[in-house]
């Protein structure tokens, strides 16, 4: 029977069959556990209880996915061509390679490598930035179009391209850069004052903001280098790139430090142009006057940032004949399976002999009738809209966590440059990496779901 | 049981008073020392004094209801007063947002973490062996997020009011011009308040069981709270993602659940229901805990069918999940569906009535003393009774379509909520307000409370199936001529409630001035929070507990000298000192 004084109650720990465990309570053990063991298990469980929450928290987004993909097969096919699979691939990629480190990283915890584990982190937390990055890109760029969730959905098939409207990934950017700057001067004021353990912790931080930049430069080459069909055009693109660099973004994306503002063809309002000319030209409508608009032919053959060109349109299908693309559609649709696209192609079939306008989806069935035609041509924003309502609020949560994410791997990532974990407590790199496991998880859910099932 | 002396050839193991070192009220000071405290004793008693100030606010508003239902044209909310208080508003309008704020502030803030959170917090651990929850500072942080949800709640009050109903249906709550989102958003808090209370649970109950706890060792109230907490971390989030989703709604138009948009209601009531139907469990399972400790401690007699309780509260975790759409029976599901959700909704009565013929069992053949603890509880087995079963005319698709909606509705629940719940809650703060605060409360007063909130609750309660039947609709503010005399019963229950609540509430006042200093053991219990002092020292446990049967009540006798129960044990030779002077378990064995 272990023997204790009752009035002690601070330190008091006992073990039924050991005596005076006091002394064994090393300093990550919390007073309320008995073992290393007892309080590693906890929480492990805990976090893995946690995770079911998470889990179900996106269940009902999943859940309200599943059921308007359902009712409205034909709004999901149209607007998912509205996302940049090059962006979702490679951000899928990214999150792929930051859960390699942080199981890495966790590993490394448990054999006490202390730097190897805080570089580990530190990689992990640059995925995570330059995925931020790349949404950043998205995000705006559909800002800019009004491709936004039904009550505000602005998107005009006939006027894509809005005039003016706010820089939004300078609004975004923005925060980012004020953390950027901040660190820097934090790292420049440890350093000067030669403490040792701030710019140990600063250096890496400074090159995880980076990476957000990083991010947001690796969108915008990718969503440039959209075009493998228009080799031809390259140069023009870089010309004319520049001159719109010149022009308008220059100032807007003087963030130049990490190097990619250079790509300056992807300043984000002429991608939107672009982007929007091929939507239109993929919705079949006003194509002769684009074409005969050298302005507007130019800048789509050039920029061609169309997020999805890849099944229903062509960045330059506009100098095709349309005849092309109902070929391809036909091809597409050949697969029985391919209702979307068959009743796409039965609508264009329609269109192209009224040679009218816009692409109707509707079907036989009128409760499901969509992006519809009644209006001008005009996806309307009550059926559209409802795919990037829940594109937003998935990608949105998703994001959330993603900078939740980033809060806990920097409070490791302090933790592992001050040698807080060994070969017994090596938990919270556990749990985090279990966090960001699912994380990266959800993303893989996602991505198909948003980017690639047509 | 009850022999009055210790038997010869045994000695009396009793904990004593705790010294004010070791008191967990009394080993520091100041309010810093309350608020952050990581010790969950304090933390389920600022709980405690949060939820029933929640309830209070809540009760209040809902004597506003039934006094305004008094004359059939209304009559509180008619008054000038309230004219002159709010001169924008109708009395129809002040009617409806005070029905939903008293319905959302009563679920929200006060039915599900009244007992998880402010009683669970205090026994879990200390019922269980363990020094504390496993995550004390988790635990301290879902304090504050029930506060933050209730400050919303308060501002959702204040700003321009609440008049969904606390359900929240769209699409009557994405047009709505009162603070739609500000309720939301406290609720959404709350939320995450629930979850984080119930992993802890979860993780305390499964890593922290002390060397001889086993799991079928634990009493039945620990069971309970494990159900419940499954509960709480398995549907809470779906309710979190609902309401960010009404939130966007309301905000940003995105179309899932507004019909003007293409959205689809039904959709927010299944998600709405798939969580607060769970929650219904959240709310009532917990008191099942605590009336299954009571019934067997008061009968003095081991509980019956100790395993079926344990498994049935498990049993009702589960089916709860599947039975979401009988609040829909109306709102257009296929018949197919009413059917499957029908049927599965009477087979979660099966695992309820397993739990009330057994506590009838151990009642059987039992040495009752009717304590006020106990009074609660026998009056939890009647009106839970009555709730449940008048549960399944709702439950039946046919009578469904004619009670939905109506008073019966509304009697229903809140015989299960008030007559469930609410009066298990009392039993349980009169049951373990000894080992809670030391001291011990006028038994008379006690019994007084438990007869009015009986009889006051039943006037309240008992017309208002009658209007349901007669098809008095829920949520109006008026109604016609004939339904007075059963509007103004319930209306005078109500006020004859509310007195019984106000007499318990002042009988606890009392003890803490006045009340007598609480031994360790002051009704028998064999759980082990009877076996550390009242109130426990601020580790629970100076030793590791010998863990035992929680419902072994041969070795605790009546010491009628100082009036208490004690433990009594074979005389070991080697013990030299006096049984009196010796601490807790001092002479236990070695595990």
């Amino acid at each position: 029977m272990a023997t204790t004084d009752a009035g002690h109650t601070s330190d008091v720990h006992v073990h039924e069959g050991h005596d005076s465990h006091d002394h064994d309570h090393p300093s990550y053990l919390a007073h309320h556990f008995d073992t290393p063991e007892q309080q590693f298990d906890s929480g492990k469980l805990g976090m893995w209880l946690f995770l079911v929450t998470e889990i179900l928290f996106f269940s009902g987004m999943f859940c309200a996915y599943a059921i308007f993909r359902a009712w409205r097969p034909e709004v999901f096919e149209g607007c998912s061509q509205f996302l940049n699979t090059k962006l979702g691939a490679i951000n899928t990629g990214v999150l792929l390679f930051s859960s390699f480190t942080m199981a890495w990283a966790v590993r490394c915890a448990q054999l006490e490598e202390h730097k190897k584990l805080a570089s580990l982190l530190a990689t992990t937390l640059c995925c995570a930035m330059v995925f931020l990055g790349v949404k950043a890109i998205e995000y705006s760029h559909k800002w800019h179009l009004g491709l936004l969730p039904a009550g505000l959905f602005t998107y005009d098939p006939a006027n894509p391209h809005p005039e003016g409207g706010p820089n939004y990934l300078a609004y975004i950017c923005a925060p980012f850069a004020v953390a950027t700057i901040g660190v820097v001067i934090w790292l420049v004021v440890a350093f000067i004052r030669d403490a040792k353990f701030q710019v140990a912790v600063a250096k890496p931080l400074v090159f995880v903001c980076l990476s957000f930049f990083g991010g947001v430069g690796l969108g915008m080459i990718l969503e440039s280098g959209e075009t493998p069909e228009h080799h031809g055009s390259d140069h023009v693109a870089a010309v004319h790139g520049d001159a719109e660099h010149g022009e308008h973004s220059g100032a807007e994306h003087g963030d130049a430090e990490h190097g990619d503002a250079e790509h300056g063809d992807a300043e984000h309002g002429d991608a939107e142009h672009s982007d929007t000319e091929d939507s239109e030209a993929e919705h079949g409508e006003g194509q002769q006057g684009d074409a005969t608009d050298p302005e507007a032919a130019d800048v789509a053959e050039v920029e061609s940032t169309d997020p999805q060109p890849v099944v229903l349109q062509d960045p330059g299908s506009m100098m095709r004949d349309e005849s092309d693309d109902l070929v391809v559609l036909e091809r597409l649709a050949s697969d029985a399976t391919n209702t979307g696209l068959q009743d796409e192609l039965s609508a264009r079939r329609a269109q192209s002999q009224l040679s009218e306008g816009a692409i109707t989806y509707d079907r036989t069935d009128d409760s499901s009738a969509t992006i519809a035609s009644t209006d001008d041509n005009v996806l309307r924003p009550s059926r559209a809209g409802v795919f990037f309502s829940i594109y937003y609020c998935m990608t949105g949560v998703h994001a959330i966590h993603i900078l939740a994410g980033v809060g806990v791997l920097i409070w490791l990532l302090v933790r592992a440059i001050r040698q807080d974990f060994n070969r017994n407590y090596f938990g919270p790199v556990d749990y985090v990496g279990l966090y960001w496991h699912l994380v990266d998880l959800i993303w893989i859910y996602l991505f198909p779901l948003m980017y690639l099932i047509r | 049981m009850s022999a009055g002396s210790v038997p010869s050839g045994y000695e009396v193991s009793d904990p004593g008073f705790p010294t004010k070192e070791e008191n967990y009220l009394t080993n520091s000071k100041g309010i810093l020392s309350w608020m952050f405290t990581l010790d969950h004793k304090r933390i389920g008693m600022m709980y405690l004094v949060g939820v029933s100030v929640a309830f209070l606010v809540a009760g209040l508003l809902a004597l506003g209801i039934r006094l305004h239902l008094l004359a059939p044209d209304g009559w509180l909310f008619n008054q000038s007063i309230f004219q002159w208080l709010a001169p924008e508003k109708a009395p129809n309008d002040i009617y409806n947002q005070v029905f939903t704020l008293h319905g959302a502030i009563m679920v929200f803030l006060f039915i599900i973490p009244s007992v998880p959170a402010a009683l669970g917090n205090f026994l879990v651990p200390v019922m269980l062996g363990a020094k504390d929850v496993a995550f004390p500072r988790l635990n301290l942080s879902s304090f504050y997020l029930w506060v933050a949800g209730a400050v919303f709640f308060v501002m959702a009050l204040l700003a321009s009011g609440l008049d969904t109903g606390w359900t929240f249906y769209t699409p009557y709550s994405t047009t709505t011009d009162s603070s739609v989102i500000l309720a939301t958003t406290g609720a959404f808090i709350l939320g995450f308040s629930s979850i984080f209370t119930g992993l802890n649970f979860i993780v305390t109950i499964n890593t922290m069981r002390p060397p001889g706890m086993t799991w079928f060792r634990m009493p039945l109230f620990l069971w309970a709270t494990y159900a419940t907490s499954i509960i709480q971390v398995l549907a809470t989030p779906v309710l979190g993602i609902t309401l960010l989703l009404l939130i966007a709604e309301r905000t940003m138009h995105i179309g899932i659940f507004d019909p003007e948009y293409n959205g689809d209601p039904v959709t927010f009531q299944h998600f709405f229901w798939f969580y607060s139907h769970p929650a219904v469990y959240i709310m009532i399972l917990p008191a099942f805990g605590i009336i299954s400790e009571l019934i067997s401690v008061h009968s003095h007699k081991r509980i019956f069918g100790y395993r079926f309780i344990a498994y049935s509260s498990i049993a009702i975790a589960l089916l709860g999940f599947l039975v979401w759409g009988h609040h829909m029976f109306t709102a257009g599901m296929s018949q197919m569906t009413t059917i499957i959700f029908s049927a599965l909704t009477f087979t979660v009565s099966v695992p309820s009535a397993i739990k009330v013929f057994n506590w009838l069992a151990t009642m059987w053949k039992g040495s009752i003393s009717l304590t006020t603890p106990m009074m609660y509880a026998i009056s939890f087995i009647f009106l839970f009774t009555i709730g449940g079963l008048t549960g399944l005319h709702l439950g039946t698709l046919a009578t469904d379509q004619h009670l939905h909606d109506t008073y019966f509705v509304v009697a229903h629940f809140h015989y299960v909520m008030v007559g469930g719940t609410l009066v298990a809650f009392l039993g349980g703060v009169f049951h373990w307000w000894p080992k809670m605060v030391g001291v011990m409360y006028s038994e008379l007063g006690g019994r007084i409370s438990a007869v009015l909130v009986f009889l006051g609750f039943n006037l309240t309660f008992l017309p208002q199936f009658v209007l349901g039947s007669r098809g008095m609709p829920r949520r109006y503010a008026t109604y016609d001529p004939e339904f007075q005399s059963l509007h103004a019963m319930s209306t005078y229950g109500a006020l004859l409630l509310g007195v019984g609540l106000f007499f318990a509430l002042g009988v606890l006042i009392h003890s803490l001035l006045r009340g007598k200093r609480a031994p360790a053991n002051p009704w028998g219990g064999a759980t082990l929070e009877w076996n550390c002092t009242s109130p426990p020292p601020f580790y629970n446990f100076d030793r590791a507990p010998v863990v035992g049967d929680p419902y072994e009540f041969g070795d605790i006798v009546w010491d009628s000298v100082q009036e208490r129960y004690v433990k009594i044990e074979p005389k070991r030779e080697v013990v030299p000192e006096t049984p009196a002077e010796q601490p807790a378990h001092a002479g236990g064995k070695d595990e």
